[in-house]
């Protein structure tokens, strides 16, 4: 008997799952809305994927295929670690397929294959308040929300144009849910941020340091916020080309070779660029 | 509102604001009270039915000593307080029919952003002091629902040169400006809805004597090109003097002699008013 045995189906007891259970199906009938939960206690640090982690373990299932992405990679440790302990507590299939995958817990990246019906997307977020910038309490962020006034994050933006003539959100630009709710969609890039809009896939956002769960359902409008003169664009990708498999339209790694100080590009999405070379 | 808002801007009705419990005694009457403040309980009665108008295109100055409420009603009316009783109408918002108090939280929002413009003593209560000065400016225009950058740039950069903020320092943070363009800054920003009524607390309160002047003058320009109502708080009755049309005296959360500035200056009745007309220097 492996030691791993000891512990109950998916590492938490079944209390706690129940209570990750209900903080999600709130989160769900309240698109947008930041469920507060009792963020457990992790083998891992939190700021680490604590809230991702919480989020798969309540969910998992002895059916379940799993897939673990950190920024784009199936390998990276800890991507790997994380795939383990739910794999060690529960004996379910992983995949770095995300075709393949019913769960799929990221950070920081949307798979490029576009995702199906019934599959889930979790979201590891750092941080998901979308106006703590402008307001550091979180008694008046909470009021914020609850009148819908969001000049605030306008204003961030507003100050980035201002300054740098142009929106400078490199990753986590903030988001208008179902016409209400303005969300921080965790550091994705901008180019993963349409990818929300009406997504088939239930997308769960989970950031255990700040106790807080909120959801995008299936087929949800999810607007970028813009102006009317600067509207929402994303990163520039035109004429960048994979180096390993050749694909075009997608976020791409920057390479710089050293040497000769030229730059090359290659797909982010590494099980993405696999495929593409195996077809 | 039956006795007619024609030319009334502004009208408050027996506001009233304490901070404390409240105990058997002062809930008994003024007259078992230390100044503003129960011996017993130790509430304080920041403001006591207290009654004012201010009338479209006028100046009204509030003068009065430290902790005689001046400060107060401004707070209240631009919800940065709620008070405990009492009500207020706008001429601007539903006609004045609506006591401004009693409106849900969204409502106040939209008055505070569109309907008032106020100017803190202290602008670090004004400004977001990391933001630049336009976006400072922006900030309300956003808030009312300005979703065009070019637009909200020129009515910012606009203002700011109305209130002699140099081109070239538009894009810092007020955090590294001097006292007297912070002031200018907040005058800018509480301008940018075209607002009815402004509030000011204490505008030139701290700075300088040339800085000062030229605010003033600022100021009584304003009121001059955009006819807009002034509900004008200080302590300095020279600043009184020079901007207010009329004057309301207060003291211990009450007002206790109102009529013309210059009425109120040179002839005061009451022995509070005569005793502060005598301290000018």
């Amino acid at each position: 008997m492996s030691p791993k045995s000891l512990y109950n189906f998916a590492f938490f007891d079944e209390g706690s799952k129940r209570e990750l259970r209900r903080a999600i199906l709130k989160a769900v009938a309240i698109p947008g809305y930041q469920v507060p939960f009792a963020s457990r206690e992790m083998p891992i640090a939190r700021g680490w994927g604590t809230g991702g982690l919480q989020l798969t373990l309540s969910l998992v299932g002895k059916d379940d295929v799993l897939k673990v992405i950190d920024q784009g990679a199936d390998e990276s440790v800890n991507a790997v670690s994380i795939k383990r302990l739910v794999k060690g507590t529960t004996g379910i299939r992983t995949t770095e397929d995300a075709r393949d995958a019913t769960i799929i817990q990221s950070r920081h990246r949307i798979p490029e294959f576009s995702l199906a019906r019934g599959q889930i997307l979790v979201l590891q977020v750092p941080m998901p308040e979308p106006l703590r910038f402008v307001e550091p309490s979180e008694y008046a962020t909470k009021r914020l929300h609850a009148e819908k006034e969001y000049s605030g994050a306008y204003l961030a933006l507003f100050e980035e144009i201002m300054k740098y003539g142009r929106v400078s959100t490199g990753a986590d630009h903030p988001v208008l849910v179902n016409d209400r709710y303005v969300m921080a969609p965790s550091p994705i890039p901008r180019f993963d941020n349409p990818k929300m809009n009406r997504s088939k896939a239930l997308i769960l956002l989970g950031a255990g340091r700040e106790k807080k769960i909120y959801a995008v359902p299936p087929f949800t409008k999810v607007a970028s916020l813009d102006f009317e003169d600067h509207p929402f664009e994303v990163e520039a990708i035109a004429g960048r080309k994979c180096r390993k498999c050749g694909a075009e339209g997608v976020f791409m790694d920057e390479i710089v070779d050293e040497a000769s100080g030229a730059s090359d590009y290659q797909c982010n999405d590494t099980s993405f660029c696999g495929a593409s070379r195996v077809i | 509102m039956s006795d007619g808002f024609d030319s009334k801007a502004l009208k408050v009705d027996a506001l009233t604001k304490w901070f404390g419990p409240r105990c058997p005694r002062c809930l008994g009457g003024e007259e078992e009270l230390e100044k503003n403040y129960c011996p017993d309980c130790g509430t304080v009665y920041a403001l006591r039915d207290l009654s004012l108008t201010l009338y479209e295109g006028e100046v009204l100055g509030v003068v009065g000593e430290s902790g005689s409420g001046k400060s107060t009603i401004l707070n209240c009316l631009y919800y940065d307080m709620e008070p405990s009783s009492g009500s207020a109408y706008l001429s601007s918002f539903e006609g004045g029919s609506v006591d401004i108090f009693s409106v849900s939280a969204q409502a106040k929002r939209g008055i505070r952003n569109t309907l008032l413009g106020k100017v803190y003593q202290n602008p670090l209560q004004g400004l977001k002091m990391r933001f630049s000065a336009i976006s400072n400016v922006a900030e309300k225009l956003i808030a009312a629902g300005e979703r065009n950058v070019a637009a909200m740039e020129a009515r910012a950069v606009g203002l700011l040169g109305h209130v002699n903020i140099p081109s070239f320092r538009m894009r810092e943070a007020p955090e590294f400006f001097s006292g007297g363009m912070q002031q200018r800054v907040q005058i800018a920003k509480a301008l940018s809805n075209n607002p009815p009524i402004l509030l000011l607390d204490e505008v030139t309160t701290g700075l300088d004597l040339s800085v000062q002047a030229k605010v003033l003058d600022l100021v009584k320009q304003i009121q001059r090109e955009l006819g807009i109502s002034m509900l004008l708080v200080s302590h300095d009755l020279g600043v009184v003097r020079m901007l207010a049309d009329r004057t309301v005296v207060m003291l211990d959360g009450k007002v206790v002699e109102e009529g013309l500035t210059d009425q109120i200056l040179e002839d005061p009745q009451e022995p509070y008013t005569q005793e502060l007309v005598h301290s000018m220097l």
